[in-house]
């Protein structure tokens, strides 16, 4: 059969009033099993088939780091999948020190973009497989980028975003997605600003872009909200793995209904 | 020297894992625990005699990792040579052969594996993605204690370069990845093993692998 597709559950751990670690979904949750808690989040996912975590700190401070450390040695010490860690990283010592909790793999964004010597200093002394380099890209129709696709009639670029979408660097993601490649990073980590919790599928042209354009494997994510989304992006744009948080948080579909979906169209999965 | 020991609830057998500097090795631990095992993190040779058994995990390059393991290199071959059962996990595996293209690359002088399965690591070149990174089929070719139960079922691989060990019958399951290439080896006398892919980070049929492993030190 070969190598499967990967479907990746994230889970976004931030910080209750208490200062324990919680599970934020945006917004309210009513379904019972929900507990909040990132370990029993995982051992669920785990149960139901998930090919991988992802677990992105999004408090982006010291005490939020600390607890994620926590989070990710109590889940790699029960838990036998591979776990990408990201949020906040910017140093080796950074990488190294996720890595030591237990991380398989550390996600980086604004810290590569700021010194791209981070991809090339932390695949050398760790190795590229650990190295996943992560862009929040937002479409551009300016003048400003190196590399256009046509999308419903329009020309755009892609340009990487800093701070969630709110700041711009000008950097073209396809670019920056070579760059990274060549520096050493072992997966390419695709958020769309433009889809983000919209549900409205992955932005497959974004996702094409970056397949096309690198030969390291490609996560997609962002807008996740059915099965079809998956098998779109799987089919139409080449991804190796596919992100979604929120249709499995709400238990709108299980993983495993994701995967059997796939697997009578015929897309490779792990039953 | 640093020793580190941790044992289950239960031991069926004392194991060894290899700390030569290389990679995480609190899945490994914690998966050999999870199988039963009572585990000893360790650099210092002395403790392969009187082990059960001896896992040589690995992440990385294949030079690092053999330049790494060269103050034990005369150890972990007496751990062979005694019989004793010796696990190579991914990197870990791959130095169990005699050379590979990763080590050659580099123009130095070329860089010697244990030799135990005499073959060489070549990287993967019919233009698949590079690294082959996730879940893929187990296809056992032949019966070794390590590979029992998990026929056809998935494990968990990054690597860039796979093993093509000289004698066929070296390769105990193959795994097809644009070519079929050999994911889990095994020297004649069936003491020497190693799996290209991660058994601690490939859920409950890499648990099984563990516990394969666990069992059979225990028995012998």
């Amino acid at each position: 059969m070969g190598l499967t597709k990967r479907i990746i559950p994230c889970i976004d751990v931030d910080l209750d009033d208490d200062g324990n670690p919680a599970v934020y979904t945006g917004v309210h949750f009513e379904d019972l099993e929900y507990t909040g808690d990132p370990v029993e989040m995982a051992r669920q996912y785990n149960e139901a088939g998930a090919d991988e975590f992802v677990f992105l700190d999004i408090t982006a401070s010291a005490h939020g780091r600390e607890t994620m450390l926590g989070v990710v040695e109590q889940v790699a010490d029960e838990v036998f999948i591979p776990l990408t860690v990201g949020g906040g990283i910017r140093t080796t010592e950074d990488i190294k020190e996720t890595l030591r909790a237990g991380a398989d793999k550390v996600s980086i964004t604004t810290g590569a973009l700021e010194r791209p010597d981070l991809i090339n200093e932390g695949a050398s002394a760790f190795g590229s497989q650990c190295i996943v380099i992560s862009v929040d890209a937002k479409r551009r129709y300016d003048e400003g980028g190196e590399h256009y696709v046509e999308v419903d009639g329009e020309s755009c670029w892609f340009e990487c975003t800093k701070k969630g979408g709110r700041e711009g660097t000008g950097v073209d993601v396809v670019e920056w997605a070579r760059e990274a490649e060549s520096r050493g990073a072992g997966e390419l980590f695709v958020n769309s600003i433009d889809r983000d919790g919209t549900k409205d599928g992955y932005d497959v042209p974004l996702t094409t872009a970056v397949c096309d354009a690198v030969d390291t494997p490609v996560i997609a994510s962002s807008g996740c909200g059915s099965p079809e989304h998956m098998h779109e992006v799987f089919t139409e744009a080449g991804a190796d793995a596919g992100l979604a948080a929120s249709i499995f948080h709400f238990g709108e579909y299980s993983i495993r209904e994701v995967k059997e979906y796939l697997d009578e169209r015929d897309v490779p999965v792990r039953l | 020297m640093s020793t580190t020991t941790s044992a289950p609830e239960e031991t069926l057998a004392e194991v060894v894992v290899v700390d030569y500097g290389l990679g995480n090795l609190r899945s490994v631990t914690r998966g050999l625990e999870r199988a039963g095992a009572a585990v000893e993190i360790t650099d210092d040779p002395d403790a392969f005699d009187a082990a059960d058994g001896v896992v040589l995990p690995g992440v990385g390059a294949f030079r690092e990792g053999v330049e790494n393991a060269d103050p034990i290199r005369e150890d972990l071959l007496a751990v062979a040579d005694r019989g004793q059962p010796l696990f190579g996990i991914c990197l870990g595996m791959q130095m169990l052969l005699t050379s590979s293209e990763e080590g050659e690359t580099d123009g130095d002088a070329a860089v010697e594996g244990l030799d135990l399965v005499p073959g060489t690591n070549v990287r993967f070149s019919e233009g698949q993605k590079v690294p082959h990174m996730g879940w893929n089929e187990l296809s056992v070719e032949r019966e070794h204690p390590l590979v029992e139960g998990v026929d056809g079922r998935y494990a968990y691989f990054v690597h860039s370069y796979y093993a093509e060990p000289d004698d066929d019958a070296a390769t105990v399951a193959t795994t097809d990845y644009g070519r079929e290439f050999p994911s889990v080896v095994a020297n004649e006398a069936g003491n020497v093993f190693g799996t290209q892919f991660h058994p601690e980070k490939s859920g409950e049929t890499g648990l099984q692998i563990l516990q394969n492993f666990v069992q059979f030190c225990a028995d012998r």
